[in-house]
Parts: C-alpha cells; structure tokens; sequence
C-alpha cells in the first residue's frame, strides 16, 4: 500500500465554519482517514506541523494580526500543495469588514462604548496580538489550490482531498462551485 | 514528554523569551477546542502554583463593523461569528429583528425555528463530546498526544465513533432541510421562517429519532461508566460553588428556544428571573487588560462575586425539570450527584450536555409531531416597528444576546452583543487555576498535566470566536511565572 498523504490544518481570522463543512463529509471522512495520516490540526493534539512537512496543507481563516501571519507562514514552509480552505481564507471575507472603520474604533465600541460594560478599557497586555489589516492568506504566501464558498460544500473538499490524496491536481467547475 | 521545552528550546512556535534567563513552557495552541486561547501560571520558588490566568487573544468587531448595515441582513451576517453555532447567532438576530417589526411570530415559525435550533444542539453537543472531549475521556487524559483525538477514538471504538458521525449529520440534517445548507443557512427572517417544513422532510427526520437516541443512550452509557471509575476526579477536578444560568420555560423546564432567564445560587435558590430582553438591568461586563474576552456579572452582586455558569451545567443547574421523559429521567440521576447541592465539578458538563443532546433529540420528535408545525402560516407582515430590539437564545454553549437599534430606515445605529462562551469566562479561568493548583508541578512538568489543564477549559466547551467576535486565531499558551514575574517555563507540542 502507498504511504499515507499527511494532511495539517489550521484556521485563522474566521468563524471555524469550514472545519465544520470537512467534518459534513461524515461516512467519506472515515473512508478518507484510511489514506490519509492527520497531523497538527485542530481536533488533534499535535500543536505544529512538523519541520520536516507535510504533504497537504489547508488554511481556513484571513490574516488579520501578527499571530495569524506567522501561522499562515510556517504552514507554508511545512506543506508540499498549500489549501486556502473558503472564502475568508481565498478573498478575505466577512473578516474583511473591519478594515472600513479601522480597529481601533471596533476596540472603542466592544471595550468602552458597549451599554453592557462598566468601567470599560481596552485590553493592551503585551501579551495580545496586534491587529493589522485583514487580507486573504494569498496576500502573504502562495497558494497552489483555491476552493471557495462560506463555507465550501463537503463535496467540494471531498472532492479537492480526494484528488490530492489520488496524486492529482484539483479542478473546481461546476456545481462544486456553487455554495449558495 | 516530547513537548516541553525548557528555556524555549524546540518550543516550535513558542514566542522567544523576553527574559531568557527563565524557564518556560508553553501549550500552544490548547487542542480540541474551537479557537485559541493562552493560560499563565505563576509558581513560587518552591515550584508551586500561586495564580493562573485564562487570556483570550483575538479580537474582531462585529459591533462596530455592522453599524449602518440594514437590519434585516443581520441574520446573515451574524452567523458568519460561529461556524460551529451559526443556528444561535441567526435565531438570535432574528429575535432581536423581530422586535424591530413588531414583536409576535406565528406559533408555527417559533416550532420551526426551534427544530433548527434542536438540530444545532445536537450536532454541536455530539460533536464536542465524541470527536473534542471524547478522546480524553475513551483513550485517557494521559493517553499519547499522537493518537488522542478523532481518528484515535474511530481505531479504538469504530462502531461508535461511526455511530456519532451519524448523530452529528442527523442534526446537521435537519438544519439544512429547513435552511438549505448545514454552516450558515439561510431561514430565519424577521417576522418568521422563509419557507414552510415538506412534508417529506418532517417523515425523514421522524424516521431516524428513535435510532439517534440509542445513539446517545451509549454515549450516555459510555459516560456513566466513566464516572464510575473515576468518581473521586468527577467530584473535585475543577469543582466550585458559583451561581448558574439558564432559560425556563413553564414551571421553571429547561428551555433553549425561548422562556425567561433564571439564575440560582449555589445552593439551587433562585436569585434572578427575568425576562432576558431587560438584560441590560440585570446583567453587566467587566473588562480586564489581560484578555479581549469581557467577564459578565449580575450587576446586583457586583464582579466577581456576581459571576454565574451558563451552558449545559449553568442549565441543568437552573431549571426545574425537563419536559421529555428520558432527558427528565437523566435529569433525576444528575441531580443525585451533588448529593446535598448541585453538581459543581467542571467535568459535570460533559454529562449535562449529553443530557441536553438526549432533551435535543426527543424534542425533534415532539415538535414534529405538534399539529401545527405543517402549518403555512410562517411569517408576520406587521406594520408596527421599533428602533430597538433585543434577541435571546440559548446557544449550545450559553445564553446570548443580540441587541440592535436601527434609524428610520432600518440601518443599524448600535449592536450589543454579550455572547454564550463569555459568561463562562471567569468560570474558565477558576477551573484553569484549580486544576493548574492541583496537577502542575513548577518543577517536573508532564503532558498529562498540561492536558488536564486543556481538559478543565474543554468541559466548558469554549467557542472563542464566538466569544469576542473575534476573527480567528487566539493562541492558547501555558507559561509558568515565578514569583518575579519571570517566565519560568512554557510547553509546545
């Protein structure tokens, strides 16, 4: 038998919804996981894909601060065909709506203004992420396959894994296109 | 233990030291929960915990950014918050927009608004007990991080690891025949539901209810077996007294949809009972400059001693009895458990929410088979509208609430938000710290320990980007502190 296609994930600035769509594969993903190792991802406990790489990786989520930059990077470094899995990740997405008003006025609604809070303040730890400009993940490394939607139909990851596991290059056409 | 680095040292991502003179040990990211946090732990000189801290590092704006859009797209936008629990945040908005145009809905879009929120229940529930928390519990907190999670549990259990994927597809299901597509569907509309349930639908699902709750009659099995074994850890792992929240509907059951919210002590007394569009009089945040997630409260007990538990134990804790009778039957034996009080270790929740799932379940059945849920009339034209309106549920993992006020045309002037994983907040950084006190060892540090530590945040079933609103990634770390302030040691798997 061939060895296994090692597949890592992560998710950045975004709603962890098309994590949810891989796991609609349901009964294919139990197939999938007989060809397929996971590494690092987020329903595994390994934290970081291994220095040595991976063949597949997929990123779910936009680039919105330091943290999620240095994520988007080192998974690219560490993976042989890189993913950008939906629309946050391949366009930038809802994330995106921020970069309008600007975050520092978004930090003065949720932590000052909001009729909820009392003694408001806006968190500033050394220890918290600086926000930056939200941008698709393609702004800061390259990509080798696209697959939109928010999120994309499990058919059309099935479909995209499925093809990369098989040694192929993925061509999204069609009804797997159409996530509305 | 492959993964702690002392001194930084093949910390893979860890961040380097600032001091680098300390030791350190980071978990980073904490696993098998949705989004990222990071955890600090001050230890003496002797190696001992003194103080822990739950941070929350993301931060993303939905308030603010949503401000001028048109109401009614809120129902839409909102969902894109949470991938895992898009039903809450769309019923939610659509709450709130229903007030905005006029208040009532006809009883048969409440039903089905309610069978997708049963839907959301319980694929969120049987998600995070078989495919997150399960492997801690199946394979063993201190079983190998290489194969504890998912893909271990299907090697060590396949048939019910196959029969989980199908509880959590029955729900997702449900979801999309009623709103087109599993993550992020498109139903709710102020006023009521865009399309009625086919006929063919409702026989689908009714088909595969009794099959769905021996499904979680085993997982049920499975955990009151766990229990047994490991009576001494249920009763103190992250075990405090707090006070719970929860809806309720008549005579004080156990409601998820909608009812008003009550909120019992320690003891079980009720000190709150409110109707939760007047949160804004009961309930408060307090925000700390460590972390973006904010730490709700009763305003009459002030922070912190107004904190509350909200979620599967928060409700259990909170309500009087359960309307469907096998969920009623699971309730009397959990309430055997506190013996003289309620149950109060954290590990509780994951029975509490195999509770619900089985409550979502047999739920489905008795919405289905209400006379009026074929009904057409799903929708209210009402010509009355508000500048203002106020949208409460409760999501998988807590009460929450969208809060809109819209000009003359029905743009947004401010949103308020105050989401389920939230309330939970101060309740997560005690069972950090209890655990951290009770398992982390300054000076020999073990992956089962720091596991333990992810496990006490993993009963709360935390849904960080929900909880901020927050885009994306929210590093969980572990950092061991000393009494200086230094950085003593942080882990990396």
């Amino acid at each position: 038998m061939a060895k296994k296609v090692t597949i890592a994930s992560d998710w950045l600035a975004g709603c962890a919804g098309c994590h949810m769509s891989l796991l609609d594969m349901d009964e294919r993903l139990v197939e999938l996981l007989g060809a397929v190792s996971l590494h690092a991802t987020p329903i595994t406990d390994l934290k970081h894909p291994p220095p040595e790489g991976v063949d597949v990786g997929i990123i779910e989520g936009a680039v919105a601060n330091s943290a999620t930059e240095r994520v988007v990077r080192q998974m690219r470094q560490r993976c042989r065909v890189l993913v950008a899995m939906g629309d946050c990740a391949v366009f930038g997405g809802v994330p995106t709506m921020r970069n309008a008003g600007g975050c520092q006025a978004a930090l003065r609604r949720a932590y000052i203004e909001s009729e909820s809070t009392v003694g408001g303040r806006i968190p500033d730890d050394p220890e918290l992420a600086a926000m930056a400009q939200v941008r698709p993940i393609d702004a800061v490394v390259d990509v080798d396959v696209y697959l939109p939607g928010c999120p994309p139909p499990a058919d059309a990851i099935y479909y995209v894994l499925k093809e990369l596991v098989e040694g192929r290059t993925p061509q999204l056409a069609g009804k797997l296109l159409d996530w509305h | 233990m492959n993964n702690v680095a002392r001194s930084g040292a093949g910390a893979g991502l860890s961040r380097p030291l600032e001091k680098s003179m300390s030791q350190t040990i980071t978990i980073e990211p904490v696993t098998r929960i949705e989004g990222h946090a990071k955890v600090t732990v001050r230890v003496d000189d002797a190696g001992k915990v003194e103080q822990a801290r739950f941070h929350v590092n993301e931060f993303r704006g939905f308030e603010k950014f949503c401000e001028g859009r048109l109401f009614y797209e809120m129902p839409l936008i909102t969902e894109r918050i949470c991938g895992i629990c898009p039903v809450s945040h769309h019923l939610a908005s659509a709450k709130a927009c229903d007030q905005i145009v006029g208040g009532q809905i006809p009883r048969t879009a409440a039903l089905l608004r309610e069978l997708m929120h049963m839907g959301q229940i319980i694929q969120s529930h049987s998600m995070h007990f078989f495919e997150l928390a399960g492997p801690d519990l199946l394979l063993g907190f201190d079983a190998d991080p290489a194969i504890r999670n998912v893909v271990g549990l299907v090697a060590a259990a396949p048939e019910l690891a196959l029969k989980a994927v199908r509880l959590r597809k029955f729900g997702q299901e449900i979801i999309a025949r009623l709103g087109e597509r599993k993550v992020h569907p498109n139903f709710a509309v102020p006023g009521g539901v865009n399309r009625k349930l086919r006929s063919a639908d409702r026989d689908a699902i009714l088909a595969e209810v009794d099959t769905m709750i021996g499904s979680v009659q085993e997982g049920l099995a499975v955990m009151k077996g766990w229990m047994e074994k490991h009576s001494a850890e249920m009763a103190t792992f992250a075990s405090f007294p707090s006070a719970y929240m929860g809806m309720v509907g008549e005579d004080n059951a156990l409601a998820l949809y909608d009812g008003m919210i009550r909120i019992v002590d320690a003891n079980g007394r009720q000190i709150e009972h409110f109707d939760g569009r007047q949160y804004l009089q009961h309930v408060a945040e307090h925000v700390e400059g460590w972390s973006y997630l904010k730490f709700p409260y009763l305003r009459k007990l002030g922070f912190p001693q107004g904190t509350y538990r909200v979620g599967p134990l928060g409700r259990l804790n909170a309500c009087d009895r359960i309307d469907t009778p096998l969920a009623q039957r699971e309730l009397d034996a959990f309430r055997q458990l506190g013996g003289e009080g309620l149950p109060e270790g954290s590990l509780y929740y994951h029975y509490a929410r195999l509770i619900e799932d089985l409550y979502a379940v047999e739920r489905v059945r008795q919405i289905l088979e209400d006379r009026e849920v074929m009904s057409n009339d799903i929708r209210n034209n009402a010509a009355a509208t508000s500048h203002e309106g106020v949208g409460v549920i409760e999501a998988p993992r807590g009460t929450l609430w969208h809060h809109y006020w819209v000009d003359d045309q029905g743009r947004l002037e401010r949103v308020n938000l105050i989401v389920a994983t939230g309330n939970n907040n101060y309740a997560m950084s005690r069972a950090v710290e209890e655990v951290a006190k009770a398992c982390v060892d300054g000076n020999h540090i073990t992956e089962g320990a720091l596991n333990r530590v992810e496990a006490a945040i993993r009963a709360y079933d935390p849904c960080l980007s929900c909880s901020t609103h927050a885009w994306g990634r929210m590093p969980l770390e572990m950092v061991v502190i000393d009494r200086g302030g230094e950085p003593i040691a942080r882990a990396a798997r």
